[in-house]
This record gives structure tokens, sequence and C-alpha cells, in this order.
């Protein structure tokens, strides 16, 4: 793979000009989470219908192009989901979704989002 | 005269063929390997030793009466002299084998000499510590002891008149850095035990990246404790030593029980090994600490010296020229006189992990993050930072590559 490849026109518009980025007061799910390699902060607020579907997603913090364009996707990917459906991504599905291959360290900032919306999701049930 | 001719004895060059990891390309570009304050690498010599003990003479230590454990047992504890005369100690009994700094530090705050600290008790360090000498302090406060902080200037200097301050009677124990691993500070360490003396307190120092790249002399700077890594100056990852004073390793509680630290055992009780063994439990990394031994021979023959004038010589160009790269930041002092070969910085507004894989695209290994120094990384006002650290086999040719990637990096990210 080569370096423009990594930083394809994508992920550099993702993180140039992520569209799910900011906060939702009164969520219904907020989770902050750590990337302890580097110190990089997540935040996801998740706003639920009734019917259980997202009808809201945003994650906020800092990051690098990789963490932010990951989070960026997937909250892309979740919206108007059921949130059974957003407990079910994977480590697979959210590659996948990057189309770009990463090594052992930064899988870790690939997956920071997806770690913090599976918390997220896990403690919404677990206090239903 | 003399430094010049000392110096002409100084090939960067001619070290770098000992090095055989330095003949690697990655992604296609021959190596640049800028990341040895995380760790060094090791020359064939000190390979060849770790070789050597597992084809010839693999046995554990201090307790077969054959040839083979014999053989070890010599190699192993030999090794003991060699530290004490690299960093000046009195005894042998002072020099307490360790799996690195991390141990070292985790010796002495879990020793009952700790156990007698009261609630009160202060223990001073300095904003710019690593975690190493961090955390195992911040855990005592849960037992009453307080833990205070030095802060720095915005040079990245420490606030040296704070320790006059900071430090009073109820100071059981100050920690500092002999030179930090993020801002390259190198700190009056012997200034720093003096004070600390002054006021009954004890002092540590962790000297992770002071002895492997300058002379270390623990009766110069008369500190009580001394922590450092085998795996920063050449040697194999799992070492490590502890310095203390004869008078309080002897007082301290082992922190590791079980084989080889002890005297006698009985059912109801036993008793402790002498120094240094009574803080060795369990078969240690033999092979590693004989590398170890062969990198220490490896450092001494070049000369501390002439090390730290060659790392000087780095970080002087360095800091001249990537200074000035466009939206650059550089942390930490501008003046290699009380600078390490370590240069941290930001480039814009670009995550240091994507200014590291490109970096990475071009053969250069940096390590970017919070080096283990968060308070420090968030004193700065960062949430990370970009790190190139040099060392013997590091030439100024290596950081022009860095500099072309740096601008190469500006091109990726528009900035």
């Amino acid at each position: 793979m080569t370096l423009d490849q990594m930083y394809q026109e994508e992920i550099m518009d993702r993180y140039r000009n992520p569209s799910n980025k900011g906060v939702i007061e009164k969520a219904d799910i907020y989770v902050k989470e750590y990337n302890s390699f580097c110190g990089d902060l997540i935040e996801m607020y998740l706003k639920l219908n009734p019917d259980g579907k997202i009808s809201g997603v945003k994650f906020n913090g800092n990051g690098c192009a990789i963490s932010q364009a990951a989070a960026d996707m997937l909250a892309d990917e979740i919206k108007g989901k059921s949130l059974g459906y957003a407990g079910s991504i994977d480590e697979g599905k959210m590659k996948e979704m990057l189309g770009i291959p990463l090594g052992p360290i930064r899988i870790k900032c690939a997956l920071l989002a997806l770690k913090a919306l599976k918390i997220g999701v896990q403690r919404y049930i677990v206090k239903k | 005269m003399l430094e010049k001719l000392k110096l002409k004895t100084f090939d960067a060059e001619e070290i770098r063929k000992d090095f055989p990891i330095l003949e690697r390309r990655v992604n296609g570009k021959q190596l640049v390997y800028l990341d040895s304050a995380a760790t060094s690498q090791k020359p064939r010599q000190v390979i060849e030793a770790e070789k050597a003990y597992y084809s010839e003479y693999n046995a554990n230590i201090h307790r077969g009466v054959h040839k083979l454990s014999q053989e070890a047992t010599e190699a192993y504890e030999g090794v003991r002299e060699k530290v004490l005369r690299l960093i000046n100690a009195r005894e042998k009994e002072e020099i307490i084998y360790t799996r690195g700094t991390t141990e070292a530090i985790n010796i002495v705050t879990g020793s009952v000499l700790l156990n007698s600290l009261q609630k009160g008790d202060e223990i001073v360090l300095t904003v710019m510590e690593h975690h190493s000498n961090l955390v195992p302090w911040l855990a005592m406060k849960k037992r009453g002891i307080d833990v205070k902080f030095v802060d720095i200037n915005d040079d990245g200097t420490l606030k040296m008149e704070q320790f006059e301050v900071l430090i009073t009677k109820k100071t059981r124990i100050v920690a500092v850095s002999c030179a930090s691993n993020l801002l390259g500070t190198i700190n009056d360490a012997r200034k720093i035990a003096k004070i600390a003396h002054e006021n009954d307190a004890l002092a540590l120092l962790d000297a992770a990246q002071a002895v492997p790249h300058m002379p270390v002399d623990v009766k110069a700077m008369d500190c009580d404790f001394l922590a450092f890594s085998g795996h920063k100056m050449l040697g194999p990852t799992g070492t490590g030593i502890l310095y203390g004073k004869r008078y309080l390793l002897e007082e301290m509680e082992p922190v590791q029980f079980g084989g080889d630290m002890i005297k006698e055992v009985h059912l109801t009780h036993a008793t402790w090994n002498d120094l240094p063994w009574k803080f060795e439990a369990g078969t240690p990394n033999i092979a590693g600490v004989i590398g170890l031994g062969v990198a220490i021979d490896y450092l001494q023959k070049i000369g501390l010296s002439n090390i730290r004038m060659h790392e000087k010589q780095l970080i002087a160009y360095a800091l001249k020229t990537l200074k000035e790269i466009k939206g650059i930041r550089i942390f930490g002092p501008m003046d290699p006189e009380i600078r390490g070969g370590v240069i941290s910085f930001n480039l814009a507004d670009v995550h240091p992990h994507d200014l590291a894989t490109v970096l990475d695209y071009e053969g250069i290994a940096v390590r970017s993050g919070h080096h283990c120094a968060m308070p420090l990384t968030e004193r700065l006002g960062e949430t990370a930072t970009t790190r190139a650290s040099f060392y013997i086999y590091n030439t100024e040719e290596e950081i022009d590559r860095l500099v072309e990637a740096l601008e190469k990096a500006r091109k990726v990210f528009g900035v």
C-alpha cells in the first residue's frame, strides 16, 4: 500500500471535514474512551427514538486522521439503524469500512470509536 | 586540540557496521532508526553474547555445582563489577539487577522502607517524569502520602527555585529524572540531591535517559538510589539496574519472594539472602544480564564522554535544521549544552500518529504519542508529540532524511 492509498481522499476528507463531529445535549448514550497507546480521547453521543432506532450520532475529541475518519464513518453507518445493529458491528466490519490495511498499532486508532460505541451500547442494555 | 583528537576516534560509520539491523530496508528505503530513547538497537557483540550463553553454557545460576552452572554464575555475577565501574558505585552489593527502570523504582516504592512512611509525609517529583517514576509514587497517595510537583519553565527546564520551596522537613523522598525522555532536558541532578539531603530527604534519580548517553557518577551526584534500563544502552530487553546506598538497601525489605532471595527456609519462617540477591527472587534474565555486560564494555570502549559529544553535535544539527521547517513547534531547551539527543515536536495540526506513519513510509522510525509522560504532554498543551531520538549510530545525513520526510508530510497534509 502506498502513502496515497493510506491517506486516500475519503479518509482525508472525513478527517478535515467530518460530518458527524460535535455533541448532542441530553444524549441517551454517552461514552468517553481513551486510546491508552497515545492518550487520544473520543466521546460518542447517541440519541434514540422511542422505538429504539438511533436518531442521532455525534463524536467529539481529538485524534489522528485514521481515528477521526473511522469515527465519522461509524456514525454514518449506525444512523437510523437499531441499537442491536450498532452493537453487532465488529472489528472485521470496521476494517472493511475503512478499506485500508493497518498494523497492530494503528488498528487501535481505527477501532477507538467502535470500542467506545460498544461500551455505550453494553451499558445502555445493562441499565435497561 | 585534545577534544578534536578524541572526536576523530568517534566514527559513527564504523560503529554502524556492528549493528546488523541498520542494514534493513523499510518500505523500500534504508532504515533510519530515530527511536533509541524507546529502546536502542543492539550490536552483534551483544547478540552473540546471548547466543553464546544459550549455545555453550546455558544453566541456572547459584545452584548447580556442575561446570555449566559455574560458568553461567561467573558470567552473570561478573557483570556487577562492570556496572559498578560504569556508574562509580562503591561495592557490588549496591548493584541490583532488575527487569528495567520501572521495576527498579517499584522496588524502592514497594519496600518496607517506604511502608514506614506516614500520613502527612511528602514526596517531591517533577512534571517531566516518565510514568515509571510517577505512577509508583501516585500509588502511595492512598496511604495519605502527599505528592508534590516541581513545574517547568517555558523552555523546558525545571523551575529549580521550586525545589527550595517544595522540599521541606516533611519531604521523605525526592525522585527526579536526570534527563527528560520527551524534552531532552538534562537536569542538575547533583543540585537536586543536595537540596533533598539538606532537608533529610532521600534522592532517587531516574537515569534511564542518562546512563546510556553520558558519564554518570553516583558518588559525585551523591544520590541514594539510581535506576536505569539495559535495553536503552545497547543491552537486551528485560534488563535494568537499581543502585542503592548499601545502608538503605540493608534496611529495606524485599518486594518479591521465592527462590534465590533466601538464606534459610523453614515451614514457619524464612530469612533473606544477603545483598544484592535479597532483591532478586527467582531465576533472573541470565542471558540478558550477560548481554548487558557486553553492552557496557562496548560503550566504555567508545567512552561515555565521546558519546555525549557525538549526541550534542547531532542535537545541535537537528535543532538548527528542524527549526527551519514551516509550522514546526519544537519542545524543550534549544541549548545543546543542557539537552540530550532527544527532539520532540509537532507540525502544524498534523496528528503525531499520521506524521509518524508518513515518516515510516520513508523508512524513518520515530515515536509518536505521549511518550509515557502524559502530565508533561498536557503541561505543554498538546495531546501528543512526535519524537526523534539519537544514539551512537546516528548521523547528520539521517537528520537530513528526517527533514526531507517532514517536508513531504507538509505536502501530504497540506500544511
